[in-house]
């Protein structure tokens, strides 16, 4: 489902042990909602044995909130935020594959390489293989463009972001591993912080 | 015979099977009854079992569903986790059923499947499933374990996960290999602590404060309580906040017997099928006070509809359930057996008698319309009310009463006296028909001293009719009620009032149950007749053992009242 005003982007970010079979546990609470998954991402984090997913959505607020909730109901799950664009820093990456015929033929091309940053991973006689880190829309851009010269192959990767506001996970895992959780750990600091946190 | 956690000294070690690390984990849980079913996949785990008769009872159940529906009936009645084995392929895909209801019915389980050897993983081996996959959605938490030196530390935290906060299923898959396998055994050591399971949210004051305040400014303040009660061990502190604050209340249908029905307080069962004033009313409150309990739209009805004039204090240990279905004005996160006392302390003591007496005119207006003709009829028929009122007089609301799914548990649940809690055991959730003859033979464990009656009608009855089998064999005191209408009656309800009568399928026949139970050797009786019916009832209870008793009703009566589906709790119907 792509975004509409009514559904907005949003970007869920979960901290979790490194476990067998979360992936399916936290999979299934998407898509027992029928709700897509624009994109997920795993990853290590700053900690040891702390994981990450970076989760793209196009949901109402709402059924955000919920989801994340359902999410951090998890026993193998530590938290998780969720954030509209402008509360992260965010990249995708692509790959693009290209007839090297074409590249050095067509001077058109190298221009067109050139302005959306790309950088050569691969140079072969038949092919060679671009990459850019972007915005959905920049790397999209580039595919139109690259389509009338044969784009032999084209992935992009899922999203990474960071959160803007987020002062990171070592301190928070530290509260976690306490016995009795202490201010910001506990569950209903949305109720009382409102705008200032930037998660559920 | 293997040595036990209590025999192993601190730093000391001794070598043992993965299979004996399994049981000792029991004997320290205090898990002594166990309800499974043996195969290739567990044998391991079974043969030591069979080393441990004293301190392990296990119960050989005739379907892994009725295992799974026996621990749960254990779980509910005594508050303890139930226990069971079964063995990999169908044997785990038969727990899925029951796992689906425990989830959604909040029931602390620990099961343990035994799966194929490690190596043969993926290799779609002789009864292998992937039962991890398979159970995910249906558990709280799932494990598989393939190396013995895990047994410990996972076991205690299962037991540990299954139990804590709002209790769920747990599923531990064991490779047969890890079963077999010998390590070093240090001991078992209960967990106490996971670091990323919060089960209680911390009690906030300040939403005490802000709820109680609400409250004590309500003029017409109404309590809709769930199972949180029970599963809090919250009942004293529910009556106690009641007490002060003189609010009336009703039951979900998981929550009944958290609470006397005699109360004066007590207004009846909310739902679909539950009381007149608590539907009507849940309208015109201006707060509504949810202790324990999910709004489930069973109890809602049409969400958009419901209690839109109230102001909402729910009160909740899953913070997931706040803001889920309904907007609340204060969430009070915590165990209510927290947050209960503390809302008492700040609560105002106030007496709302013309609200109170609101409840009670809608009460009685009920009985002339509906529960007089259903609990004293003067038609050819018995009804089925009639025969839980009869029963009422006879336990006078001490049994525990397990009831299956569909127009007997509803009117069971309306009728049936309760003087305890956790005396009553039903599939809510997920409405499990067939729950009932395995719950009931569950609860029976779990309560030994108490009369236990399930109360089935004839088709959940057949569909895990195999359990006498096991009554039969463990010779508990079952008392068995089918209440028998010839059809399944709540379908053929529907079919009527929704579906022009047109009655696909709902015609469903019985084998003469009297004789069923012959062949299992439980005597039975069969009552047709008005006059039979006290004393076939009360030859059920007095006779020494299980009795089954099937007692014919009308064949077409319907339960009333009723909020037709997508229809306001205020527009309910009383014929």
């Amino acid at each position: 489902m792509n975004q509409t005003p009514e559904r907005p982007e949003f970007t869920i970010t979960v901290y979790t042990e490194n476990q067998v079979g979360l992936l399916n546990r936290i999979a299934i609470i998407f898509s027992r909602r029928k709700i897509n998954v624009a994109s997920l991402n795993t990853s290590p984090t700053e900690v040891d044995s702390v994981h990450r997913f970076t989760i793209v959505i196009h949901e109402t607020e709402d059924v955000v909130r919920k989801l994340c909730r359902q999410i951090e109901k998890q026993v193998e799950v530590l938290k998780a935020y969720y954030n509209t664009e402008d509360e992260i820093v965010w990249q995708e990456l692509a790959l693009y594959k290209v007839s090297t015929d074409a590249i050095a033929e067509k001077v058109k091309v190298e221009r067109l390489l050139r302005e959306f940053g790309a950088r050569a991973v691969v140079i072969r006689k038949d092919y060679t293989v671009f990459e850019t880190t972007g915005h959905r829309e920049e790397t999209d851009g580039l595919v139109k463009q690259l389509e009338p010269y044969g784009l032999i192959e084209f992935v992009r990767s899922a999203r990474v972001a960071i959160i803007k506001n987020s002062k990171g996970f070592h301190e928070r895992l530290k509260e976690f591993e306490q016995l009795e959780p202490g201010e910001e750990v506990i569950e209903n600091e949305f109720l009382d912080k409102k705008d200032e946190v930037f998660s559920m | 015979m293997q040595k036990t956690t209590a025999s192993i000294k601190e730093s000391n070690s001794i070598t043992t099977t993965g299979s004996a690390a399994v049981l000792d984990a029991l004997i320290v849980e205090k898990a002594d009854t166990v309800f499974g079913y043996p195969g290739g996949a567990i044998m391991p785990i079974y043969d030591a079992l069979f080393d441990y008769p004293e301190k392990i009872r296990h119960i050989l159940v005739r379907h892994e569903q009725g295992a799974i529906h026996a621990a749960q009936g254990y779980a509910r009645v005594s508050g303890k986790t139930g226990v069971v084995f079964a063995t990999s392929g169908p044997g785990a895909t038969n727990l899925v059923t029951g796992l689906a209801d425990a989830m959604i019915d909040s029931t602390p389980l620990v099961c343990i499947t035994g799966q194929v050897y490690a190596h043969l993983l993926g290799t779609d081996a002789f009864q292998e499933t992937d039962v991890i996959n398979i159970t995910t959605p249906v558990t709280k938490w799932n494990y598989q374990v393939t190396n013995a030196e895990e047994i410990p530390s996972v076991l205690a935290r299962a037991f540990y996960i299954a139990s804590s906060g709002r209790p769920g299923p747990v599923l531990i898959d064991i490779t047969k290999n890890a079963q077999l396998q010998t390590f070093k055994y240090n001991g078992y050591r209960k967990c106490e602590h996971i670091r990323s399971y919060r089960p209680k949210p911390i009690v906030r004051p300040e939403y005490i404060e802000q709820a109680a305040s609400i409250i004590n400014e309500a003029e017409r303040p109404f309590v809709v309580f769930g199972q949180g009660v029970l599963l809090g061990h919250a009942e004293k502190e529910l009556i106690a906040f009641l007490n002060k604050t003189g609010i009336p209340s009703a039951s979900t249908l998981l929550g009944l017997s958290a609470m006397n029905s005699e109360h004066p307080l007590n207004m009846g069962m909310l739902g679909m099928h539950g009381n007149y004033g608590p539907n009507v009313l849940t309208n015109e409150c201006d707060v509504l006070v949810a202790i324990g309990m999910r709004f489930d739209d069973r109890i809602t009805g049409r969400l958009d509809k419901y209690a839109r004039q109230a102001r909402i204090i729910h009160l909740d240990i899953d913070p997931s359930e706040i803001d889920k279905n309904v907007k609340t004005t204060v969430a009070v996160w915590g165990d209510c057996k927290e947050t209960l006392p503390l809302l008492t302390k700040l609560a105002v003591e106030k007496e709302h008698k013309e609200w109170v007496d609101k409840f009670r005119s809608f009460a009685k207006e009920e009985h002339q319309v509906c529960i007089s003709r259903e609990l004293f009829p003067d038609g050819d028929t018995l009804t089925m009310g009639e025969v839980i009122q009869t029963l009422n007089e006879l336990t006078d609301g001490n049994a525990v009463i397990v009831t299956d799914v569909g127009q007997h548990q509803m009117v069971t649940c309306r009728y049936a006296k309760f003087n305890e809690s956790r005396s009553n055991i039903t599939s809510g959730g997920l409405g499990t028909m067939g729950f009932a003859l395995p719950a009931a033979i569950g609860a029976k464990f779990g309560a030994p001293s108490r009369t236990v009656i399930a109360i089935i009608g004839d088709g959940g009855f057949q569909m895990t009719i195999q359990e006498l089998g096991t009554i039969m064999q463990t010779g508990i005191n079952l008392k068995i009620l089918i209440l028998n209408n010839r059809f399944l009656g709540m379908v053929r309800q529907w079919q009527q009032l929704f579906h022009d009568k047109r009655y696909s399928f709902v015609d469903i026949a019985s084998p003469d149950y009297v004789q069923v139970a012959k062949g299992y050797r439980i005597k039975a009786g069969s009552v047709e007749k008005r006059e039979d019916l006290r004393n076939g009832l009360r030859q059920m209870l007095k006779h020494e053992g299980s009795f089954l008793l099937e007692v014919i009703v009308g064949r077409e009566d319907n339960v009333f009242p009723m909020v037709p589906q997508g229809c306001s709790v205020s527009e309910i119907r009383l014929k």
